[in-house]
């Protein structure tokens, strides 16, 4: 149980006694009477449940369905209930979507909304990547995305102007109009199966004490141990007040990335160095999971089927782990031991991630029934040097080919000292077939796992040779 | 005059404000209560034994109740009986509900039901097409059978034949907002049933048959749906059933809603099948005979699949002539969901098998696949007004006898009219393989338009250059018809009413048995109404569909939804404005037909009243302000044992050009565009059609591509939830999207001469798939056809790349 304030469409709330594992979206509908808000799936994939939680980072959409309450202190949230001015007047956005017919059964439109209005606020134009997480099975979209064409030009309403004020947090929602707070559970506070904690020292202390505990970051995969695996979490630690978490550091030839920045900060920041990394990103999930997902999280749950991991493992990522006062580092590829099973002590954490971002070579593949929010049936990443025509080195990593994700070791070895031929992909590509035993499943049949898995080999030659290889990057 | 106006969907400005309300948005009675099914975790077995105590001792649980807590178990079939609320003795599918926990809320309900222990005693599962063959597992006795001429003898003395078989997945609706019922607990046993559904009166039947109370005592209120696509025209049953019983045993108002885990798990989809076929042709590519066998995985109880299944047979001929067919449908048993109604109703299923051959003969004649499909087409609309048979009176419906238990509502209920008689064919008219004939063909002109206007010929060219130049990456374009009948195959169904009142103050109240699922239908229907009396929507109340307020309706299904109720609300709003014409005609001292009601005014013998003066001036003046209003489908006749007469009132058209471009490497795919060209006759809200449009193309592209359903070996469903089951997202739609209306209006007098729209335009998507096919083909030297299965995933298409490379 834990004390929570943050404002709720321009109104002060302040909670107290809530069961830290209680949704935002339950709240909002049960207790709070805000019915808006819809759910549509309880999982974070269909995004009918938007809202916007504004900080000092500014305005971001989130799926209100997997964030828990104690996430929000000190945020603005705006659901769709308070959306229009107080006088009636609709936000630019809302009178777009009627216009542009941009509604049909209407289930979905209080989410869709909700992402049009986070990407209007921040002047975003990539609509298709923007609205990734919103599922309407009615309009098809066409007449979504011509509404928020339409109000891309007209500016923010004056009644939301305050939340994008980062003087706002500051004075206001952090004390909830009653003062300031007391983070709880702190590392001098008496146990409490809540831990708030503000630094990664204090975080250290708590978790050596409480090696049971489960962290929560952006609760993107934790929410589903709540909403649909319907379990108890306790004691659970809340990481997202810890700004060391949150940096990026970069050192000119690496970047050291914090546990808490997530996937679309560090989208961002490989952006310019890394482009085809910052695409695989892009096509992580939603735009509401990368506000909330932490790439921390998303190595330390250990899925094989990450899109984080390949690609860091292929840029030679180290990955610095905390236990108290210990630290240590490692490769990550040494990380994943076995299917969801880490080199992760008990009551040990992951601090950050750092990896070169001088990668001209690098290439990751995301393979999946969907372009975009999809989890991959195969996520293939290279990373080759040559030197005189020849491989100097070489590093693969796959997901969704092994119990985690894996480098291509035989692969690799293949092409070491061998010229840069089709002869050279094509030998990599037969020694493959001993570096992986893939499963099938709904995503896909082993199989083709194996198949794709070597071809994205030959994709990787036709791609540095500049032959056109992606379809997305087909015009019509 | 509003008919015709690009009005926004009538609740677009609540929508985007999220004030619409949905049945779970709905404040309950206080003390309202939450249930939550506990599933079976077998495909087919018998329960030796069960557990609950740990249900009935987690915290919040109210009641619980299986098998044995009933006397006489509910059933929540449409028609058959044959689906108990709670499993009894035995599971049929993975999936199904065999207990109900009631709770203090959504959350502990769920909580519960993961705690009940359920012993059971496995028993054989037949879970595909082949298993059910093999045991002899199907509905009705043997496969259904229609025949035109003589097929086999056809194909065997044709130049040329080919054979094949196909497979053609399932799909989930994934309607955003879930199944969901609530019962409130009215004074004298009486109920009141908020649900979720595309037919309310069924929910009717279905509650009072479970509390044993007439359907008086039964009312159902559905303002709107989060989405429906078919998925709630029987699947809404067991929710309100269980809120019902729940209720009366509690005393207290109970809410169902499924977690979108459980409606995956639990509620049926649209049938995957398998298609045989075998066809002959000539050196064109005409068809001389074609044989078609459909397999049917229907599920594991009746619902809806004769009706779907009949509706795949009726559209096994889409566009094309076909002298010389049989058709033969096997309705195959299965331990899995019951699959149910789906957006076409099997038609998809039954066009996709025919379109198929069309490819497959133009491959095999080296000829382009328009061409082929030309050479098939029925001749031009022959008469013009259309109607060949002359115009029968509407039945009486009342006068015939209603069987006991059984739902007459329900598409699948037998035959309560006689099978009608053949239809006569006027000299010179092509019929259809169920002898019906084709009066109203305009898929010349159509195609000849949207060949044109998509540049096919040219873009031909330019994706075979392209092609030839990008040896990983390949272009195919396919341009697919479509024809799609229009009535409710079971012909009694084809019936609705409404009801009207106008107030004295002049607004209008405006009430039919259609319900609203996004497709925007009230605001069509709104606009039908403020036309006849001349005034602006906003003196027009759209109200909930109400079984209290309109009785004995039908499903708002097969596309029909504005044609019956369009034309009942016209019927209830004319016979208002007549009596106001009259009454004002006499303080006038003019003939009734000089009254005029335009823009909000009437208009008489010089004077001139507002809208809410005529109606003050005629309640004064005692006149009845209020009217119910009916329709009945004219001129359909059908007897569906032999496979003949008029199912249909008149066939809605359209066609589609898809270009596509897929990755040889990995199969990955995408659409780059697509055109277009829809019939909608003279449309009453064209802005309304285009969404329709749009919105079934992606949905039906869906279906053929990306939606896939899998079950592993024990028959789990293993995409269950979004995260596995995918349907389009954004950037899935065609980056150029062409939509435009063919504008003709439609021959028939069907309301404001409009088409339906619902449905036929689902099947523009097949051309997504044949233009797959079109890019496969260019992977290979052309000695061999591609026969792509649907859905075309990635590793469906690499393997069909595959199959090309290895010839």
């Amino acid at each position: 149980m834990t004390d929570i304030a943050f404002h709720l469409n321009g109104t002060p709330v302040w909670l107290s006694d809530v069961a830290p594992t209680q949704t935002l979206l339950d709240w909002l509908r049960e207790t709070r009477g805000l019915k808006g808000t819809k759910e549509g799936c309880n999982e974070g994939d269909c995004g009918a449940c938007t809202v916007i939680v504004t900080d000092q980072n500014g305005p971001k959409a989130l799926n209100a369905c997997i964030l828990f309450l104690p996430q929000l202190h000190g945020k603005a949230i705006r659901t769709v209930d308070g959306l229009t001015a107080p006088d009636g007047t609709p936000h630019p956005v809302q009178e777009a979507m009627v216009s542009h017919h941009g509604s049909q059964c209407g289930f979905c439109t209080p989410g869709f909304v909700m992402s049009m209005v986070a990407a209007h606020t921040t002047g975003r134009k990539d609509h298709d990547t923007a609205l990734a997480g919103n599922l309407c099975r009615c309009t098809g979209y066409a007449p979504i995305i011509r509404a928020a064409k339409a109000a891309e030009t007209a500016p923010v309403p004056d009644w939301l102007k305050a939340e994008t004020d980062p003087a706002f947090f500051s004075a206001q929602i952090s004390s909830g109009g009653k003062g300031a707070i007391a983070p709880a559970g702190g590392a001098d506070s008496p146990p409490s199966p809540v831990c708030r904690p503000t630094t990664t020292d204090d975080l250290a202390t708590w978790y050596a004490a409480n090696p049971n505990a489960t962290l929560i970051a952006g609760a993107t995969d934790v929410g589903l141990w709540v909403t649909k695996q319907l379990r108890d979490l306790a004691p659970v630690a809340f990481l997202g007040g810890i700004a060391e978490l949150k940096t990026i550091h970069d050192s000119g030839a690496r970047l050291h990335v914090g546990a808490g920045v997530t996937i679309n900060q560090l989208m961002e920041a490989v952006a310019p160095s890394l482009p085809s990394f910052a695409e695989l990103l892009r096509r992580y999930a939603s735009d509401q999971i990368r506000n909330a997902a932490t790439i921390g999280g998303n190595i330390a749950n250990g899925s094989p089927i990450g899109d984080g991991p390949p690609a860091l493992i292929a840029l030679g990522a180290r990955l610095h782990l905390r236990r108290g006062a210990d630290r240590r580092d490692m490769a990550l590829e040494d990380f994943f031991l076995d299917y969801r099973k880490q080199d992760r002590l008990p009551g040990e954490f992951v601090e950050a991630v750092s990896f070169s971002h001088t990668a001209p070579a690098l290439r990751c593949y995301k393979l999946s029934k969907r372009f975009d929010q999809d989890i991959s049936a195969v996520c293939g990443c290279f990373n080759v040097t040559l030197e005189n025509g020849s491989v100097q080195s070489a590093r693969i990593a796959f997901g969704g080919m092994a119990g985690t994700p894996k480098r291509a070791a035989k692969a690799e070895a293949a092409m070491l000292g061998k010229p840069w031929s089709m002869e050279t992909i094509i030998a990599a590509r037969s020694a493959m077939q001993g570096d992986f035993t893939p499963l099938s499943d709904m995503r896909a049949s082993a199989a083709y796992r194996t198949e794709t898995a070597g071809n994205m080999l030959i994709r990787y030659f036709h791609d540095l040779s500049g032959l056109p290889v992606n379809v997305l990057e087909v015009t019509p | 005059m509003s008919v015709g106006k690009s009005l926004p969907h009538d609740a677009a400005p609540l929508h985007v404000t999220g004030a619409a309300r949905y049945v779970d948005d709905i404040d309950l009675p206080a003390g309202a209560l939450h249930l939550a099914f506990g599933l079976s975790t077998y495909a087919h077995a018998e329960i030796t034994g069960m557990d609950l105590t740990a249900v009935r001792a987690a915290p919040g649980v109210v009641a619980v109740y299986a098998a044995a807590d009933f006397d006489e178990m509910p059933d929540c079939s449409p028609s058959a009986h044959d689906e108990p609320l709670l499993a009894t003795g035995k599971v049929h599918y993975l999936g199904q509900p065999v207990f109900l926990v009631v709770a203090t809320s959504h959350l502990a309900a769920r909580k519960a039901a993961r705690l009940g222990r359920v012993d059971y005693a496995p028993l054989p599962a037949i879970l595909t097409v082949d298993d059910a063959l093999a045991a002899g597992s199907r509905f009705e006795s043997g496969p259904v059978v229609w025949t035109k001429g003589d097929a086999g003898a056809a194909i065997a003395a044709a130049p040329h034949r080919i054979e094949g078989e196909m497979e053609i997945g399932g799909q989930e609706h994934f309607y955003l907002e879930g199944q969901i019922a609530a019962a409130v607990p009215q004074e004298g046993g009486d109920m009141l049933i908020y649900s979720s559904t595309q037919h309310p009166t069924e929910i009717q039947h279905k509650v009072a048959h479970a509390l044993h109370i007439p359907m008086h005592g039964v009312r159902v209120e559905t303002r709107r749906m989060g989405g429906g696509f078919g998925g709630k025209e029987s699947q809404g049953n067991a929710l309100a059933i269980a809120c019902a019983w729940a209720a009366r045993d509690t005393g207290r108002p109970c809410k169902m809603r499924y977690d979108r885990d459980d409606d995956m798990m639990i509620t049926g989809k649209r049938h995957d099948l398998r298609i045989r076929y075998r066809a002959g042709f000539d050196g064109e590519g005409r068809v001389l005979g074609v044989d078609f066998t459909h397999l049917f995985r229907c599920g594991w109880a009746l619902d809806l699949s004769i009706p779907v299944a009949d509706r795949a047979m009726l559209h096994a001929d889409n566009c094309y002539h076909l002298t010389d067919v049989r058709i033969e449908s096997h309705r195959l048993r299965t331990n899995t969901q019951s699959a149910t109604a789906f957006r076409g109703f099997g038609g998809p299923q039954g066009m996709v098998g025919v379109e198929r051959v069309m490819d497959h003969i133009a491959f095999d004649l080296g000829r382009d696949p328009l061409a082929v499909r030309r050479a098939n087409f029925y001749a031009g609309m022959a008469v013009s007004g259309g109607g060949a048979s002359p115009p029968a009176p509407p039945r009486d419906i009342y006068a015939e006898k209603k069987a006991e238990d059984q739902d007459l509502a329900s598409r699948a209920a037998v035959e309560a009219v006689s099978g009608g008689a053949d239809v006569p064919v006027p000299l010179g008219v092509q019929t259809t393989p169920y002898h019906m004939p084709v009066v109203d063909f305009i898929g010349h002109e159509l195609v000849a338009a949207l060949e044109a206007s998509a540049e096919y010929t040219a873009r031909r060219g330019a994706i075979a250059e392209w092609n030839a130049r990008s040896p990983i990456l390949k272009r195919g374009m396919a341009l697919t018809p479509v024809k799609f009948g229009i009535s409710f195959t079971l012909t009694h169904l084809n019936q609705a009413g409404a009801l009207v009142h106008v107030y004295q103050d002049g607004s209008i109240h405006l009430n039919h048995g259609g319900t609203e699922m996004g497709q925007g239908l009230f605001q069509k229907v709104a606009q039908v109404a403020a036309g006849v009396f001349g005034v602006g929507l906003e003196a027009v109340k759209i109200t909930a569909t109400d079984t209290g307020k309109v009785p004995n309706t039908s499903a708002t299904a097969a596309s029909s939804g504005s044609d019956l109720n369009g034309m009942a609300a016209q019927v209830a709003c004319v016979t208002i404005r007549d009596r106001m014409a009259a009454f004002l005609a006499g303080q006038h001292q003019v003939p009734p037909d000089a009254v005029r009601f335009e823009g909000g005014r009437v208009f008489v013998a010089g004077a001139s009243y507002s809208f809410a003066e005529a109606a003050a001036k005629s309640y004064a003046g005692r006149v009845a302000l209020s009217s119910t209003g009916f329709y009945a489908t004219p001129k359909i006749t059908w007897d569906r044992a032999a496979g003949r007469g008029r199912p249909f009132y008149y066939f809605a058209y359209g066609a589609a050009v898809t270009e596509v471009v897929i990755d040889t490497l990995t199969g990955e795919n995408r659409i780059l565009r697509a055109d277009l060209l829809h019939d909608t006759g003279t449309s009453l809200n064209p802005a309304l059609d285009i969404g329709q449009i749009e919105g079934a193309y992606v949905q039906g592209a869906g279906w053929l591509t990306m939606e896939e359903l899998v079950w592993d070996d024990k028959g789990a469903l293993r995409t269950h939830a979004p995260s596995t089951y995918k349907i389009p997202a954004c950037s899935d739609r065609p980056p150029v999207f062409n939509v435009a209306l063919w504008g003709a209006e439609n021959p028939e007098a069907t309301v404001g001469k409009s088409k339906a729209v619902g449905e036929p335009p689902f099947m523009l998507g097949i051309s997504a798939l044949m233009a797959l096919s079109d890019a496969v083909a260019a992977c290979g030297d052309g000695s061999r056809y591609v026969a792509l299965d649907a859905p075309a995933t990635p590793e469906r298409i690499l393997a069909a790349i595959n199959r090309q490379r290895d010839v």
